[in-house]
């Protein structure tokens, strides 16, 4: 936080700010700047800057690690919309090194390895604000308590199957409503139970939601998939390899645009979900070994 | 007295609730029928080119425009406030704005997401001391044409501006909790 007069910079409220613009609208996986044009006509509110889409980083293997900074920087010049990138979970000098190329948000991600199996980064170090994933309330809750100032539910990345980023958007709303029915002293121990700091699980009882923007991400492949996790109360949807790994990205990256706005009408999404071509091949979960989930990283 | 919030993307949820703590009606709005019965309304914050190619999808240029021609009164916040401009610089080639208001307003002018700030602002019209001001890669406002009210200025540039039942602010009451720039559209700017 820099402070000269009465202006301040990096506070939460600034970096909680950007998260509530973004609200209502579509995060879009990029890998360079003719991908990022076509996602900012598209009317994404923001593009994430990737050296692969998670399905790519699927099927390659090994070590998944921050973008090169070249193609960060490609991405930045190029859009005049808000540029994310990944860092890896842990990484503090990935993050450093995202902070220095001036992007706008931060994604600590269970994408890429992890390179501490204990610790996040500490956000609060940062100007720039952070978005981290959740399966859950606890999750969330420790995120938000490192800094971030943004939080998506994880889902299962780069499968084009939404079945576990419902299941973490019902877990994290059923979890605050078990909250919001506790008595005082039950608060105590359902910190306890959450691994969150208590300060936070009682704010979670009192005002009934996160204090933090939620969006959905992983397996989101559709325009109708959108509007779900819409419908089951995210504020926004990260879509990941769903656009670029689908017969006609532009056209789906707008459909699915318009159904995250118009998520209750029915009509509307059926409109925009015409001809769109080929979706991503999808991968039924049960069909990847544990030790590959993403999801499961994180801590 | 009945308020819309356009509410195709960004931070129209904290513009409903602050209106409704004022004893006001707020409609969320996403199609241009929906016009049809609002004394005013907010264009939120949010990505003026996400919001702007939703403008265009849905025919809500020439709804809102034809609305306000009958009286319907028009404050935009940062990237709404970017909408309702003559004159947008820095903006994308084919991007559309509202042309409502005679200001020439720059995109994204203080650079990027670390250079957003908070900062007291003296708006004028608001009253009890200094309105904080939360600037999220906010525009500001070049320049007004002779017709246009400078409401509030911040470190030179113009972060608020007023032509008759039009408002524009660069920063983003919405998220300060503070209800006085609301209650001064509602009771100073519709119905002007």
């Amino acid at each position: 936080m820099t402070e000269s007069g009465s202006t301040t910079t990096g506070t939460l409220r600034v970096k909680t700010g950007l998260a509530e613009m973004l609200k209502g609208g579509v995060i879009m996986d990029v890998v360079n700047a003719e991908q990022a044009k076509i996602a900012e006509d598209a009317g994404a509110v923001a593009v994430m800057a990737l050296e692969r889409v998670p399905a790519d980083i699927r099927a390659a293997g090994g070590v998944a690690r921050m973008a090169d900074p070249t193609i960060v920087d490609e991405v930045v010049k190029s859009v005049s919309i808000p540029v994310m990138a990944k860092c890896r979970i842990g990484h503090f000098v990935e993050a450093q090194v995202l902070q220095s190329l001036g992007v706008d948000y931060i994604d600590e991600s269970e994408v890429l390895t992890p390179v501490d199996e204990e610790h996040h980064v500490n956000k609060w170090d940062f100007a720039v604000p952070f978005v981290c994933g959740c399966r859950n309330l606890g999750e969330a809750l420790r995120r938000i308590t490192e800094g971030a100032a943004m939080v998506r539910t994880k889902g299962e990345p780069g499968t084009g199957n939404v079945v576990e980023a419902v299941r973490h958007i019902r877990t994290v709303h059923d979890e605050i409503a078990w909250l919001k029915g506790l008595r005082p002293e039950q608060l105590f121990t359902a910190a306890k139970d959450l691994q969150a700091p208590y300060d936070l699980v009682k704010w979670v009882a009192e005002n009934g939601k996160l204090p933090v923007v939620n969006f959905s991400a992983g397996g989101i492949a559709t325009p109708a998939d959108a509007a779900l996790m819409m419908q089951l109360g995210c504020d926004g949807v990260f879509v990941g390899s769903g656009i670029f790994k689908s017969g006609d990205p532009s056209k789906r990256a707008k459909a699915i645009v318009e159904a995250t706005t118009h998520f209750e009408d029915a009509e509307i999404i059926a409109r925009v979900s015409r001809n769109l071509g080929e979706a991503m091949v999808g991968i039924n979960i049960s069909d990847i070994p544990d030790a590959e989930r993403m999801q499961e990283r994180g801590w | 007295m009945k308020v819309g919030v356009l509410a195709l993307q960004g931070a129209f949820r904290e513009h409903i609730v602050t209106l409704e703590a004022l004893g006001a009606s707020a409609v969320a709005v996403r199609l241009p029928e929906q016009l049809g019965d609002v004394s005013g309304l907010i264009i939120p914050g949010g990505e003026s080119t996400a919001i702007g190619k939703l403008m265009r999808t849905y025919g809500f240029y020439d709804a809102i425009r034809q609305q306000h021609g009958a009286g319907m009164a028009v404050w935009g916040t940062c990237a709404g406030a970017i909408l309702m401009a003559k004159e947008v610089l820095d903006a994308l080639p084919d991007q559309e704005a509202l042309g409502l208001m005679d200001i020439a307003i720059r995109r994204n002018a203080y650079g990027r997401q670390v250079d957003s700030f908070e900062a007291d602002l003296d708006v004028r019209g608001v009253d009890d001391g200094p309105f904080r001001g939360v600037f999220i890669r906010a525009p500001w406002i070049e320049s007004v044409g002779d017709g246009t009210e400078v409401l509030a200025r911040h470190d030179g540039h113009i972060v608020a501006a007023r032509q008759g039942d039009l408002m524009a602010t660069t920063f983003h009451p919405e998220l300060t909790g503070d209800p006085r720039v609301h209650r001064y559209f509602l009771d100073s700017v519709i119905g002007a």
